[in-house]
């Protein structure tokens, strides 16, 4: 066992696990932050999509102990405080999710796009998007939801 | 640790909240008001009747309407409530829903057979099957309140009309607000009935076909809306099981002193066919698993291997072996003995898996006394509202609570109750505390319950003129009516029909998996149709409409999609496009997609799919479109990349990196729908979109290379295979 900090979401956190452990399972049964889901456990589905100083990352094949002091973690649950994000908004407009339990994952995985590239083409999107899956098959709708909430970014900008 | 806690138990449901429940009863007894507030009362009144709770009104005029089905991803807990909702003329933005309590007697329907009462989220029958008791359970709801009103206003009802949450009065230019009423419900001796004719017709709609909001999707984009897999509990521990790889094979630990040794492990369970793992922690129960030693015993699926199973099932075909006969139509021997020409073709499938995203999982805490439990769990329910657990923990059914959460995924798999009962066998271990079983993706995919592999012998018949007079359908498979569904012809004109089922056996776990034999058997047949159009030279959607001519809403669906695909115009240079017709649950559709092959690598591009339903009246157009745009993506998946393939018993897939999904990079450009208008009651959408896949698919493949693709999945190397013969 080990005790770690962590800067979740702008709050910190003192956790005791086994070294070694998997972030995913950190958020999840130690810290009570289940919006961030396991799929796979092997960095193949993105449910479990976070991010670390701003960039996607895979929960579930980051080992906690890889966490460098001062690192940045962000999840579903601090994206926004009332689901407010552009990204969510049009999430909601477009009727994006079906089961719903992949979509924290593409929402934080479409939101490093979003910051960097106000207009990305249909190519951009797919490849930025085609490491999370979806069995309920989202993707349409998913990439409207992305397609949306940029040109509403572009016509406030 | 906290949970949100999505259902009730009817007891907590009548304990907790405040308000009048209006109890509309099922057929004979009349419905009741009962105050929230007196508990024995309500207690008294449930032990006397069997009664329905829908609805619960607040004299703030809040709403809350009871939703009976499971919810993943397809709607259900806003469809069923809009329906109650638009008979009661509620205000939709004063409602809110809950999942019902777990009790069949009270919240089943009857989708599944006439005797009834039966919750159970499969099949696409939720919205055939609840349709009629939300509208008249809806309907009693308002009568009840416009009854009310009637007295305290003291004017004849007949006099009295609703609009949105309001009672109105117009002589008088009197309104009351629903919530207004409740201080004065009161009971009416007789209430009607309320047949068809009496409830709204659908022009009156306006709030199903036109509310487009599906309730619970604001949680789903915040991550707070709630899965089983994400219940904490204060003093839970985990549970993993080791299953193997080989279906049914029987488990001998060798290590188990080392096991136990290991930080954080409890306990140890032996179950028929796996080994168990109690820990403390997840990530411990998981390194225990991993070094598990175990010998495993033969099983049935010993020395099976999928893919050389089908000369065997070519020979089962050619035998006489008498089949389960499911269609026998005319005299389909005489027939094809003087058809003018004969087509025999063998198509096959492989295995599939429901890769469901959420793997699956379960909380269970059995009391201290083993009395009774509480289950947390993500289940499309059950004939068994109990979900097995009375039976597998020894407790009485009213002793066992279940907690229905959202669903990550279905598609059939969470129809089963193995998860449950084996969550419910870890927990009776550690009575007192809850137990979370998790399958980990790999115990997902490598226990999964497969639809099943099947050869499809299908021999046809024509006449001089080229009509169809007979068609023969072989399917060769294990799992019962799992292959033998979708095999019928009811909408295709064809004097002499026949089709049967030969059963073979291999130890594989088998399952519904959306639609099932749906998506082979169409497959089969209309890739059937286009070598007959092929062969005679005519166009596919032509010869459809011959065999459609006497079903008018079948060739409806094959017009409107005609249309929308522009099928009568040239398709760009290098595609093409297919066509196929499908029934499912009473919905008719046809669809259209248009391809390309890249000839170099094999792989199939889909550039745009069109489809059109035919499926009564449509509760919420927007949720059929994600339906059918989500099923004709899983069906693109299925079709082009997935296949369980099976070694010496062995699965040889465990997770994604070698059960490949379809991907963003692969979706077509468009997926249009159309729904066709119609008054008759609903019908089910949710499998309408996979099974017309592999048919237009194939269809077009046939149409762009002359090619014949006759084995699922379309992998590239198949593809290649195909277009090199």
């Amino acid at each position: 066992m080990a005790t770690y900090t962590l800067d979740i979401n702008n709050k910190k956190y003192n956790v005791e696990v086994t070294k070694g452990t998997s972030l995913l399972w950190v958020l999840r049964e130690h810290l009570g932050l289940t919006g961030t889901k396991y799929g796979c456990g092997i960095a193949q589905c993105g449910s479990c999509t976070i991010h670390i100083d701003g960039s996607p990352t895979k929960a579930c094949t980051f080992q906690v102990d890889s966490l460098v002091d001062g690192q940045k973690i962000t999840t579903i649950e601090g994206l926004s405080i009332d689901g407010s994000h552009p990204l969510q908004r049009a999430w909601i407009e477009t009727q994006a999710p079906q089961c719903g339990y992949c979509q924290s994952g593409q929402i934080m995985q479409a939101v490093s796009l979003f910051d960097e590239n106000s207009n990305p083409s249909r190519e951009e999107i797919k490849a930025h998007m085609n490491g999370n899956l979806c069995r309920c098959g989202t993707y349409m709708r998913v990439v409207k939801a992305i397609e949306l909430a940029s040109e509403i970014k572009r016509a406030n900008t | 640790m906290s949970i949100i806690d999505n259902s009730v138990s009817r007891r907590q449901f009548l304990k907790t909240s405040s308000g009048v429940a209006l109890f509309i009863g099922v057929s004979g007894i009349l419905p009741q008001l009962i105050s929230c507030k007196n508990v024995n009362k309500v207690q008294e009144q449930l032990e006397k009747h069997r009664l329905t709770a829908w609805v619960q009104l607040s004299e703030d005029g809040q709403i809350i309407i009871y939703s009976p089905a499971a919810e993943m991803g397809q709607g259900s807990m806003t469809a069923l409530p809009l329906i109650f909702a638009e008979e009661m003329d509620a205000d939709w933005n004063k409602v809110s829903v809950k999942f019902s309590p777990q009790e069949s007697a009270i919240y089943g329907s009857n989708a599944w057979g006439p005797s009834g009462k039966v919750m159970l989220t499969a099949g696409s029958r939720s919205t055939i099957g609840y349709y009629p008791v939300m509208r008249k359970a809806g309907a009693q709801a308002r009568y009840v309140l416009m009854y009310s009103a009637a007295k305290k206003w003291e004017v004849p009802i007949t006099e009295l009309s609703t609009k949105p949450g309001i009672v109105v009065h117009s002589k008088s230019n009197r309104e009351m607000g629903y919530g207004d009423v409740v201080p004065f419900l009161e009971m009416p001796e007789m209430i009607p009935d309320f047949t068809n004719e009496q409830l709204k017709r659908p022009s009156e709609y306006r709030l199903i076909g036109k509310v487009k909001e599906r309730r619970e999707i604001p949680d789903k984009v915040t991550g707070s809306a709630q899965f089983a897999i994400d219940i904490r509990l204060p003093n839970m521990v985990y549970g993993v099981l080791e299953r193997g790889r080989v279906h049914g094979a029987k488990p001998n630990l060798i290590n188990e002193d080392h096991i136990m040794g290991l930080e954080g492990v409890l306990k140890i369970v032996r179950l028929d066919y796996a080994i168990g793992i109690i820990a403390a922690t997840l990530e411990q129960a998981l390194i225990a698993k991993k070094q598990l030693d175990i010998d495993w015993s033969d099983a049935e699926a010993t020395g099976f291997n999928s893919q050389e199973i089908y000369s065997e099932y070519e020979k089962i075909a050619a035998s006489n072996q008498k089949g389960k006969v499911i269609t026998d139509l005319g005299n389909v021997k005489q027939a094809l003995r003087t058809a003018s020409k004969t087509y025999t073709i063998d198509f096959k499938n492989d295995y599939v898996y429901h890769a469901q995203m959420e793997p699956l999982n379960s909380v269970i805490q059995v009391a201290s006394d083993g009395q009774s439990a509480e289950v947390w769990v993500g289940s499309q329910q059950g004939f068994d509202p109990k979900l097995s657990l009375p039976k597998t923990l020894g407790i009485a059914p009213e002793n066992v609570v279940i907690h229905l959460q959202y669903l990550g995924g279905g598609f059939g798999r969470r129809s089963m109750d193995d998860f449950v009962i084996e969550c419910g066998l870890l927990a009776k271990e550690m009575l007192g505390r809850p137990v979370k079983l998790i399958w980990t993706r790999e115990d997902d995919v490598t226990y999964g319950a497969y639809r099943p592999l099947t050869l499809q012998r299908v021999t046809a018949g024509t006449d001089i003129h080229g009509n169809i007079t007979a068609f023969s359908h072989c399917v060769i498979g294990d799992g019962g009516n799992l292959v033998a569904g979708g095999i019928k012809n009811k909408f295709y004109d064809i004097p002499n029909q026949f089709a049967e089922w030969k059963e073979t056996t291999h130890g594989i776990r088998l399952k519904h998996w959306r639609a099932v034999g749906h998506g082979p058997n169409k497959f089969a047949i209309e890739c059937m149709l286009d070598e007959i159009a092929t062969e005679q030279n005519l166009d596919p959607v032509d010869l459809r409409r011959k065999l459609m001519a006497k079903s008018p809403n079948a060739l409806a669906t094959l017009e409107k999609v005609a249309k929308m695909s522009d099928w009568d115009s040239p398709t760009k240079q290098g595609r093409a496009k297919g066509v196929a017709f499908l029934e499912h649950s009473g919905a008719l559709s046809s669809g259209v997609c248009e391809i390309s092959v890249d000839r170099n690598t094999g792989k199939i591009k889909v550039h745009h799919f069109w489809s059109a339903i035919h499926a009564g009246v449509i509760i919420q157009p927007n949720n059929v479109e994600a339906q059918l745009e989500g099923g004709i993506i899983m069906g693109m998946s299925s079709v082009l990349k997935e296949q369980i393939t099976i070694k010496d018993g062995e699965i040889q897939q465990s997770n994604f990196h070698n059960y490949q999904l379809l991907r963003m990079e692969d979706i077509p450009d468009s997926i249009e729908t159309a729904m066709l208008e119609s008054t008759e009651s609903p019908k089910g959408i949710g499998e309408s979109g996979t099974p017309m896949v592999a048919c237009a698919i194939a269809n077009a493949f046939l149409s762009l290379t002359g090619k014949r693709l006759r084995h699922l999945p379309f992998t590239p190397d198949r593809v290649l295979e195909v277009l090199n013969s």
